[in-house]
């Protein structure tokens, strides 16, 4: 991991829309009075969702905002990597790096990456894609995974292989729907293929149940 | 109140320690040496660099004694007191390791590093680490931040210790330093690599423990140990904050801090701390005399015949000004000079300032510095203490940070002082309103216990400073801020302080350097030279005053800078700097303090006192001291205040002073009060000579001026 930095070009700068806006009023109706500089994150999330990035004139107007020294803001969006300190792609991918997810071959995953891509933390020659590798996001049970952002989502594209990938940023590309999930046809997280324990029907039906006298009830006919 | 006291054995020596101290504490009070990083006892705690564990038996593993208190401690099993092991194996082992991972990432660069020799990670890491290192990959690098024109940044040294960003934050009040990123690319940086704006900043040098944060104008220049340190009291400001001065030959390489905790608890101000290279530039270092208009170096002997000549004229067309910068026995000197030849113009108050004469409390900070921290409820008239005593600022936002219920209100300038106050208004009427118990303050005044005001030049500085005076005075007595010493409280208090400006002024008024009968003040001295009423007029190192009225006069310039005196001087006596003489100065508490030679005065120039002593011989009037002992003591049996070194009365006469020669009534004038200080760095010849003062001011308006167009 190297130092991130904010990015050299900056907008001149920053205004809510009117959804932002009324987004962060509802935060910081939580933390209200002495408290609002809670609502810092929260602030910073939404200026992320909102442009894309958080840029440096968001962070001040956050800072102004919440009575906060800019440097406070900036210490909190460069402590979060998953706040961008400079323009990523209309389709962020996050590949997951994390000891499952690398045993699982997520390296394969970033080779295509950076070939269908480019650099780790570049935008695309088309300007909608970038990477960036993370760590756990908490999917192991699916390793390979990545997280695919855009303005309006995060979702979790799972079991992936570097031809599903590849074939997850071309349908990205072309703008075709792509279905979060298991790319493998898994349910969820449950054993790939057929079940293979539990598979008697009785188990299911209540006929191997015993009746069993409960203590403390009132002494009825016992069936 | 008792204070909660709790047992516990330090390395088997039982002590008792209050509850709320600190284990680190505790145990150097029980003499165990604690090594540390971030903690510093006048900042809050971080615990972030785990130098200073320690072994508390039954505990599972060694716990940082900065970040555990007393209380937290539990006693043992069988009721015993808590055990705290600092020199067993256990502790040795645990601070190896912590120091073995400091030094992963620190540069073995101390040859070319300024902290060499005075670091504490390299202090430590002899007394606690080890020899070796189990670590061969590659250290990491971390590129310099911009801090401005005084604090270097060599980032790759830094261990995040955090205490700059810490002070910054809390003492300082601007919150410019952060820590960015995490983990291994965590950095200390300002906000876009701004310049610092505080007036404290350099303090941060004296807080980093290793090499991250140096004094860039001294950037190597010297070694401590080549270094000859003079312990010596600061001129910038009227506070008189201790200093060391550290010379080597005849040149100040760099002032430092001394701990006094009525003064500068171990802050000085940037100008305090930077004005060094100043004390090198624009130096008269030898008698001039002006000769078909042009200054023109003499001898000794011309120069004093040239200015006795003079002297020895009509005593009512003569009038000597005493500067800012000057030490209490070369004032009396020339007072005693000035008495002998019967000139009655005299003054001390460059700014015109309508001070002097009445009780020495009416122009002294009686509240005293260390007091402030007592008050709960502070009027600031006039003043803008961050720009005139950045090091008094501090202490008022300690004071405000360190209760929540302080009230502060303020008449004058709307100025970012690093801690929110109530602005009431701009002039002599809102005050007039708070004294009359119409304006909202009045009740918050009269309510607090300890309620203080403090009184600016910038309110005394005026044609009506007088009446401005008499009024404060009036709004003190009615809000109930004299509270005479008792037998329950042997302090009392004194809640009425003038705040100086200039480190001279209050030894002038104690010795009474002010107009003599029919005597003309300083606007009057001036006007009358410039109408040509006065013919000669002696300065002594005056360089604030309007020079430009001087033009037709005789002016002797007797000094160390060549700035506006010099500049329209006819003779000029050069004298000694700040660092250059033994010398007493009094400070706005009315604290007589000790400056001490660090280093000799510059070429031909000698110690003031001497010059004056000199003079008086070829003037006929030969003063009645052959050494500077004998004008002390003549000093001091003529006024008893400068006896009483490092002394501040405070509270003492509060119920018993001449209350009633306070000011005197008169006409207020409704203009709002202004600070007479605009430019924090070029108060005085000296400043205005430093480089460094001038980029350092270039610098501030810069960072201020980007962030306020960018808002």
């Amino acid at each position: 991991m190297t130092a991130r930095r904010i990015a050299k070009d900056q907008p001149e700068t920053f205004a809510w829309t009117k959804e932002s806006r009324a987004e962060v009023n509802w935060w910081l109706k939580k933390y209200p009075g002495d408290r609002r500089r809670s609502a810092v994150i929260p602030m910073l999330w939404i200026a992320q969702k909102q442009e894309g990035w958080v840029t440096e004139p968001a962070m001040r107007a956050i800072g102004a905002e919440l009575d906060m020294a800019h440097i406070r803001v900036m210490e909190v969006a460069s402590f979060y990597t998953m706040f961008n300190l400079a323009p990523a792609g209309e389709h962020l991918i996050q590949v997951c790096g994390t000891t499952p997810c690398m045993i699982r071959g997520s390296q394969e995953l970033n080779a295509v990456c950076e070939r269908k891509i480019g650099p780790k933390g570049e935008l695309s020659a088309d300007g909608k894609f970038s990477w960036m590798e993370v760590e756990c996001l908490g999917a192991c049970a699916n390793a390979p995974m990545v997280q695919v952002s855009t303005r309006t989502s995060d979702h979790y594209f799972e079991d992936l292989t570097p031809e599903s990938l590849e074939k997850l940023l071309d349908d990205l590309a072309a703008g075709r729907e792509v279905t979060p999930g298991p790319q493998n046809g898994r349910q969820t997280s449950a054993p790939a293929g057929e079940p293979k324990t539990l598979t008697d029907k009785k188990l299911y039906d209540g006929s191997l149940a015993k009746p069993v006298t409960l203590p403390n009830t009132a002494p009825k006919e016992n069936a | 109140m008792t204070e909660d006291l709790r047992k516990l054995v330090v390395d088997g020596i039982e002590i008792e320690a209050p509850a709320d101290m600190t284990l680190l504490q505790a145990c150097e009070l029980a003499g165990a040496e604690i090594p540390r990083f971030c903690y510093h006892e006048r900042l809050s705690i971080a615990g972030n660099c785990r130098m200073c564990l320690v072994e508390v038996v039954g505990a599972p593993k060694p716990v940082a004694s900065c970040a555990q208190a007393v209380s937290d401690l539990r006693p043992g099993r069988d009721g015993e007191p808590p055990a705290v092991n600092t020199r067993t194996e256990y502790v040795k082992k645990a601070r190896e390791g912590v120091m073995e991972f400091l030094l992963i990432n620190h540069p073995l660069d101390c040859p070319i590093c300024d902290q060499g020799g005075e670091c504490d990670l390299q202090d430590q890491a002899v007394a606690y680490g080890r020899s070796f290192t189990r670590y061969d990959e590659n250290k990491r690098a971390v590129e310099d931040k911009n801090m401005g024109p005084l604090v270097k940044t060599i980032m790759t040294r830094c261990i995040q210790c955090t205490r700059c960003v810490r002070f910054i934050s809390e003492v300082a009040g601007v919150e410019e330093i952060g820590m960015t990123s995490r983990g291994e690319d965590a950095e200390i940086t300002t906000y876009l690599e701004k310049s610092l704006t505080s007036e404290l900043s350099g303090n941060v040098i004296d807080l980093c423990p290793v090499g991250a944060l140096t004094s860039k104008p001294y950037a190597f220049n010297a070694r401590p140990w080549e270094l000859e340190p003079t312990e010596t009291v600061d001129v910038m400001d009227a506070l008189g904050s201790n200093i060391r001065v550290d010379a080597r030959g005849p040149a100040v390489l760099r002032i430092l801090p001394r701990v006094n905790e009525e003064i500068n608890e171990e802050w000085i101000s940037d100008k305090t701390r930077f004005v060094w290279d100043g004390l090198g530039r624009q130096r008269l270092d030898a008698p001039y005399v002006r000769k078909n208009g042009k200054l023109e170096t003499a001898t000794w002997t011309e120069a004093l015949d040239a200015a006795a000549a003079r002297l020895k004229g009509d005593p009512d067309k003569v009038a000597a000004i005493a500067g800012d910068l000057a030490d209490a026995e070369s004032m009396k000197a020339l007072k005693d000079l000035m008495a002998s030849l019967g000139v009655p113009h005299l003054d001390c108050r460059q700014d015109g300032a309508k001070i002097g004469g009445g009780p020495r409390e009416a122009y002294l900070f009686n509240t005293t510095i260390y007091g402030v921290e007592d008050a709960d409820a502070i009027l600031l008239i006039g003043t803008n203490p961050r720009l005139e005593a950045p090091i008094l600022n501090a202490r008022i936002r300690k004071t405000w940070l360190d209760k929540d219920d302080v009230q502060i209100g303020v008449v004058g300038e709307p100025e970012d002082l690093t801690y929110p106050y109530a602005f009431l208004g701009g002039g002599a009427d809102t005050m007039k309103a708070i004294a009359d118990g119409a304006h909202d303050f009045f009740p918050i005044l009269e309510k607090a216990r300890r309620p203080m005001v403090i009184l600016g030049m910038g309110a005394l500085a005026r044609p009506d400073g007088a009446a401005i005076l008499k009024l404060a005075h009036d709004l003190a007595k009615k809000a109930g801020m004299f509270i005479a010493p008792t037998a329950e409280d042997q302090e009392g208090w004194n809640g009425f302080n003038v705040l100086h400006t200039a480190a001279a002024r209050v030894a002038g008024l104690d010795l009474g350097f002010l107009p003599g009968e029919r005597g003309r003040d300083i606007a009057g001295i001036l006007d009358g030279a410039a109408a040509g009423d006065i013919e000669t007029v002696y300065l002594l190192g005056a360089d604030e005053i309007d020079a430009a009225k001087l033009k037709d006069a005789f002016v002797i310039y007797q000094g160390h800078h060549g700035d506006a005196g010099a500049h329209v001087a006819d003779v000029i006596l050069p004298g000694a700097a700040y660092t250059e003489k033994h010398g007493l100065y009094v400070n706005t508490e009315g604290r007589a303090q000790r400056g001490r030679r660090a280093v000799f005065p510059k070429g031909l120039a000698r110690e003031d006192w001497a010059i004056l002593r000199a003079l008086s011989e070829k003037a006929g009037r030969t003063l009645a001291y052959d050494s500077l002992e004998e004008l002390r003591a003549k000093l001091m049996e003529d006024h008893p205040t400068f006896a009483a070194l490092d002394y501040a009365p405070g509270g003492a006469s509060a119920g018993s002073f001449a209350d009633a020669e306070v000011g005197a009534a008169g006409k207020l004038d409704p203009a709002p009060l202004r600070s007479t200080v605009s430019n924090f760095h070029f108060t005085n010849a000296i400043a205005r000579a430093s480089k460094t003062m001038a980029e350092t001011d270039a610098a501030v308006r810069a960072a201020t001026g980007d962030l306020r167009a960018a808002e």
